[in-house]
């Protein structure tokens, strides 16, 4: 058996993976990636990425659909899922090949194949053929990500109860939906399919929807979803589905009455689960706990020269996430300078249903349980000429200040466009900014983001257009 | 309109002092350039010079106050032309000091002239602004700072490029300007208090109050001990050949020099560390830092205590050179008249007790400085040459080292290009 050397192998080539061996090549180590399936991970190719090429078909529909509201007409506007469908891979296709040639171009060496973790600085690859190689390194980083959540009773069977994976590439468009779990994945898929004309039903098992976001704003996007006409039950759980030849009875348990709602499809969203077995953990001393790999500050492992990155080594499970993670880890690996654990109450996450929900930090609720004296500043969207402007007057930005140090502690936003605007806030805090710093910061006119600038002077009480 | 004289700045690292002495009284006249009053740092004593021409017309902190703070104003001074009923209105201490003292900022005199909120108050006398050594700190690490009383001069900075970030101010502990002198009292008087046993043994004594230089230099130097492993290295050198060399620069100077044999061994440990760089360094926790030029400190005995006046640069110097600028420190530094940028500094330092008749001893390291050397007298003494007994001047030197920084193989090549050097004085003109 042959055996390669390298400074670093990463398993894994996800938004995770990839990122870590691109900067591993930058800083002079010679590194390979072992991905099994396609470059890019779920994100690129099952996840982020096509579910946005989607989203922005059903955002065109909409605007299709409401042309009258600019002037304009557009006589019985149409679709064709297959052609949405399409676009999507088509989208994932380009990125998938574009990461192939940065990794190209950076000399790392990608190894089409399944890998596992041997000890001792080995890790074994199994290539489609079934062949074997082992390749050693100093430095192993495990990113081998996480997939979807199986809850019993609810199993997914591809065809009448779809996961991510199938409710991206629909072969036909289901007049009814049914989706358990309302985070970022279930509201996206809820939305796409709200937006294209179906009947949805999302079934929440948490007192409300996004259950992770702010109260108020989980509040507003339910109003704003029920508006569109998506039916929504929280606090409720599916006990059990009675598959039918081309439909599915769900029954939805609420309140202790089950209600049964029949439906063509059923997407089951509850969530992800790390993907920690078959990949050799039990070879080394690597250790894990609620199903993650269990890592330090640098992403390092209980096994010496053995590093977790991404969704295999816990929350919050974000492509951004696992990237910075991979950057660090290889940063602290090469010794610069300058290199610092990531701080998870910085990191934003978004949501890209109609409207977009997008939050950093702290929740008020959280806030006021860590026990921090607050300062909340509101703006709403009707207050914003350029959101009017665009016909999008629905929605809020809204800010958390520490009273007693100025610190920005969580920032939270729903309407349009609210995804593209959060790294305003995210800046702020990786700067370590005040209030004073946000108020003495010149945002442009007329922009959605002036209203970042006005939530702020709100908490102060110093709004000047509301 | 009325000119607030304020507590200045004499080095980057003073956040206060004493105010020692006033050298005019209120009603005299002064001149710009004209010293008014010396400020006793932790250094050194210093005088204070007017920037304007006036009339001291009020001194707002008397003579003998300890701890007044940079900024503070510390004396109001009229201008031609305005008399003491001028003085209402005069916003005292209108440039906010960062650390803000009760006296001198009086609001009355704030209230007194409301009408006039154009009226920008003049920037601050003289050295009081100016010496800026910026510190990074985040905005919400200053505003924590600061509603913690911390000084961010005190706080290392763990975020980009050593900025200070939040989690550094929260991990500091709160040192303000009065806790300071407290915690270092307590690291150098550990262990029985000295004034009550003596009290309760009916030991007889004096009391020789302790000065600011006395006490920085008592609680760096416990640090020093207690914080950096030292270790020491010895070596004879024989001094014959320079003995001659110095008569012979002596004889043909005509004057315009004398050269003493500390003189030598300046330039021979600066042309040393030139020969040899890793002995001219400090320690940090992420690296060594090895300085370009080799700026020696020579310890100083004054009558205020230790300091140690600095020959910069003195691998470009000639020796006629380092020996009239170490006249000129030595003497400014007995009469408390240095700068601070003249003893701040340095990279290595030289303690010489040799005109003691000392043989030899062990200094302690001059942190951040990595070496220290101490001098021993020279003597004659019986050596054997090629198997003779034969008298020569010899005078024995002991390096300690931060063990972190030079250890046992630097310190010991460093000694072998120093010996080099003295014993062969003609080396150096090379």
């Amino acid at each position: 058996m042959t055996e390669q050397n390298f400074d670093v192998v990463v398993i894994g080539g996800g938004p995770g993976g990839y990122v870590a061996a691109i900067r591993a090549a930058q800083l002079g180590m010679k590194t390979a990636v072992v991905e099994a399936n396609h470059l890019g991970g779920i994100c690129l190719n099952w996840g982020c990425i096509p579910t946005k090429a989607l989203l922005r078909s059903a955002e065109v529909f909409h605007l299709m659909n409401h042309a009258a509201d600019y002037g304009l007409s557009c006589e019985k506007p149409s679709f064709d899922i297959k052609k949405i469908v399409e676009r999507s891979r088509g989208v994932s296709k380009q990125l998938s090949g574009g990461i192939g040639h940065l990794l190209k171009k950076n000399k790392v060496t990608v190894f089409d194949a399944y890998g596992r973790l041997q000890g001792k600085g080995k890790v074994e690859i199994e290539k489609k053929d079934k062949t074997k190689e082992i390749l050693s390194a100093k430095h192993i980083i495990v990113a081998t990500g996480a997939r979807a959540r199986v809850l019993p009773g609810l199993e997914p069977d591809g065809k009448l109860v779809w996961t991510y994976r199938e409710a991206m590439v629909p072969d036909f468009m289901p007049k009814s939906l049914l989706v358990i779990g309302s985070g970022a994945i279930g509201i996206e898929f809820a939305s796409f399919y709200r937006t294209l004309g179906a009947d949805v039903t999302v079934v929440e098992v948490m007192d409300k929807i996004m259950p992770v976001e702010d109260d108020e704003i989980s509040g507003l996007a339910r109003k704003a979803f029920e508006k569109q006409g998506m039916k929504i039950m929280t606090s409720a759980k599916v006990v059990k589905l009675e598959k039918g030849a081309n439909n599915v009875t769900c029954h939805v348990e609420v309140a202790g009455k089950v209600e049964k709602i029949t439906v063509d499809r059923v997407i089951a969203a509850v969530g992800i689960v790390a993907n920690i077995e078959d990949i050799g953990l039990a070879n080394t001393k690597v250790k894990t706990e609620k199903g993650q790999i269990v890592t330090g500050k640098y992403s390092e492992t209980d096994e010496a020269g053995v590093y977790a990155i991404g969704d295999v080594a816990g929350a919050p499970w974000l492509a951004h996430k696992a990237s910075h993670e991979g950057i660090i880890c290889i940063e602290k690996i090469a010794g610069l300078r300058d290199v610092h654990p990531l701080d998870k109450s910085g990191i934003p996450g978004c949501t890209y249903a109609h409207p977009q929900v997008a939050s950093i930090g702290l929740t008020e609720a959280k806030a006021k349980a860590a026990g921090y004296d607050i300062k909340v500043g509101r703006f709403p969207f009707m207050g914003n000429g350029k959101a009017i402007a665009l016909g999008e007057p629905e929605g809020l930005v809204k800010t958390i200040f520490d009273a007693k140090t100025g610190a920005l502690l969580g920032a939270h936003m729903i309407g349009a466009e609210v995804t593209e605007m959060i790294q305003g806030f995210a800046i702020g805090k990786t700067l370590e900014a005040t209030e004073l710093e946000f108020m003495h910061t010149v945002f442009p006119h007329p922009t959605l983001s002036e209203m970042m600038h006005e939530s702020v002077l709100s908490a102060y009480g110093k709004a000047v257009h509301f | 309109m009325p000119v607030n004289i304020l507590m200045p700045a004499l080095s980057p690292t003073m956040t206060e002092g004493t105010l020692a002495k006033w050298l005019k009284k209120e009603g005299d006249t002064v001149k710009a350039g004209e010293v008014i009053a010396e400020i006793e740092t932790d250094k050194a004593t210093m005088e204070v010079e007017a920037v304007d021409e006036g009339k001291l017309a009020k001194i707002l902190i008397p003579a003998g106050t300890s701890n007044v703070a940079v900024n503070t104003a510390i004396a109001v001074l009229l201008e031609d032309g305005e008399d003491a009923s001028a003085l209402s209105a005069a916003p005292v201490a209108a440039i906010p000091s960062p650390q803000p003292s009760p006296e001198g900022r009086g609001s009355e005199g704030a209230k007194a002239a409301p009408s006039s909120p154009s009226a920008l108050p003049p920037l601050p006398a003289g050295e009081g602004r100016g010496e800026g050594q910026r510190v990074f700190a985040s905005p919400l690490a200053r505003r924590i700072a600061e509603q913690k009383g911390l000084d961010l001069k005190s706080v290392k900075g763990t975020g980009p490029h050593g900025r200070i970030v939040k989690s550094d101010v929260e991990n500091a502990k709160a040192s303000g300007t009065t806790s300071a002198p407290k915690s270092s009292s307590a690291l150098t008087s550990s262990g029985p208090d000295a004034k009550q046993l003596a009290d309760m043994l009916g030991m007889e004594y004096t009391e020789i109050p302790n000065n600011n230089i006395k006490k920085v230099t008592a609680r760096r130097l416990t640090e020093a001990k207690q914080t950096i492993p030292h270790f020491y290295l010895s070596v004879d050198c024989v001094l014959d050949k320079l003995l001659a060399a110095r008569v012979a620069m002596n004889n043909a100077a005509d004057g315009a020099y004398k050269l003493s044999v500390n003189d030598f061994i300046i330039k021979a440990n600066a042309m040393a560390l030139k020969a040899y760089p890793p002995a001219n360094t400090s320690w940090t926790d992420d690296a060594v830092l090895q300085y370009k030029h080799a700026d020696i400190s020579i310890a100083v005995a004054t009558p205020n205590g230790l300091i140690t006046p600095i020959i910069k640069a003195a691998e470009t110097k000639s020796l006629s050179e380092i020996s009239n600028e170490m006249k000129d420190l030595a003497k400014r530094a007995k009469e408390g008249k240095l700068k601070p940028v003249e003893f701040q500094g340095g990279s290595f330092s030289i303690s010489n007790l040799g005109m003691f008749g000392v043989k030899n001893f062990q200094a302690i390291v001059n942190p951040p400085q990595s070496c220290i050397m101490a001098v021993g007298a020279g003597e004659e003494r019986v050596v054997v040459e090629n198997g003779q007994m034969v008298v020569r001047t010899v005078m024995t030197v002991t390096l300690s080292t931060d063990h972190r920084s030079v250890d046992g193989a630097v310190g010991a090549e460093y000694l072998q290009h120093f010996k080099k050097f003295i014993e062969n004085p003609v080396l150096m003109l090379a």
